[in-house]
């Protein structure tokens, strides 16, 4: 993999495997504010001619026109999960995404979730 | 935090179940059977973080190493999505494990007794982590056909450890795997023995 630094100290910046994180500028540390299952929505379209919004950040806000997980996301748009963090960061941040977070373990004990899930399950 | 649960449109609640085992033991096949979609894989990036269980005596430097997971989905009403994730088979990614199981309502520890041992280190990590599991033991053709009871000896699990037959491939079959953990980590939630 040609994966080399030039005398100036950047790194050439050719292999597919590097190009996620030039997509994420390099950022890494949104990559633990959401969960794989955090869901995301589009809440306000893009018009494409929006300052420093990449065509993956333009393709998320066109998935989620319905609820999709980090996941599915990632899965979609051939991204790996930490990359798709980021991007959904920028897009909160800016507003054109609503992002629900899982359930809290701890509140994973609601009798009307256990209840409905049960029913959903057995309705399948 | 910014992105609570209250603001923005309403959205259904994304709860996370996992199926875990050994390599080949029929996950992805499971979570294909039960899931609405055509299973997705995930790919999470791990660095430093997984240094500790490699071998990495005299390495200085970072490493990276991607773990796909599969995953697929089951939509409960507009109120609820179960989301199913395939673990990865190996054990130096506990880390993903770790991402993975937190939140999780339950796993499902798939088991073929040809190589019943595979799903020991399952076993092991949500005994220890708590969170409420079944056994699923997937018939496998030619397989040795154990008595439940046997399995659960040779698994050494509690008694209160739900232990059942299944064939991955079918639906009901999975589906009634995952009435029976949603049940069993109903009765073992927190809230449950304070009445």
């Amino acid at each position: 993999m040609s994966n080399e630094v030039n005398p100036d100290g950047e790194r050439l910046l050719d292999a597919p495997t590097v190009r996620p994180y030039v997509i994420a500028r390099g950022r890494t540390e949104a990559q633990d504010r959401f969960d794989l299952i955090s869901l995301a929505v589009t809440v306000r379209p893009t018009t494409g001619t929006e300052i420093g919004l990449d065509p993956e950040h333009q393709a998320i806000v066109r998935l989620c026109r319905r609820p999709l997980s980090v996941a599915e996301i990632a899965a979609h748009l051939d991204l790996p999960a930490g990359i798709v963090r980021v991007l959904l960061g920028d897009l909160f941040d800016r507003g054109f995404v609503a992002v629900q977070q899982p359930q809290p373990e701890m509140d994973v004990l609601d009798e009307r979730m256990y209840k409905a899930v049960l029913d959903g399950l057995r309705a399948l | 935090m910014a992105f609570g649960r209250s603001d923005g449109p309403r959205m259904p609640t994304a709860i996370k179940l996992l199926i875990a085992g050994g390599f080949g033991v029929g996950k992805t096949t499971m979570v294909g059977a039960v899931s609405e979609i055509r299973p997705l894989r995930t790919e999470e990036t791990l660095t430093d973080r997984s240094v500790g269980v490699d071998d990495l005596s005299g390495v200085e430097e970072k490493t990276t190493t991607t773990v796909a997971m599969d995953f697929g989905r089951i939509s409960i009403g507009d109120d609820f999505m179960l989301y199913l994730f395939g673990t990865p088979g190996q054990e130096r990614f506990w880390f993903v494990w770790d991402e993975l199981a937190r939140g999780a309502l339950g796993a499902v520890v798939l088991a073929d007794t040809r190589r019943l041992a595979d799903c020991f280190p399952s076993v092991d990590y949500f005994e220890r982590r708590g969170t409420p599991f079944v056994v699923a033991v997937n018939c496998f053709e030619g397989a040795p056909v154990f008595e439940l009871d046997e399995v659960k000896m040779a698994l050494n699990l509690g008694p209160d450890v739900p232990v059942m037959l299944c064939d991955a491939r079918s639906r009901d079959s999975g589906k009634d795997v995952l009435i029976a953990l949603v049940k069993h980590a109903y009765g073992r939630r927190p809230s449950a023995a304070v009445g």
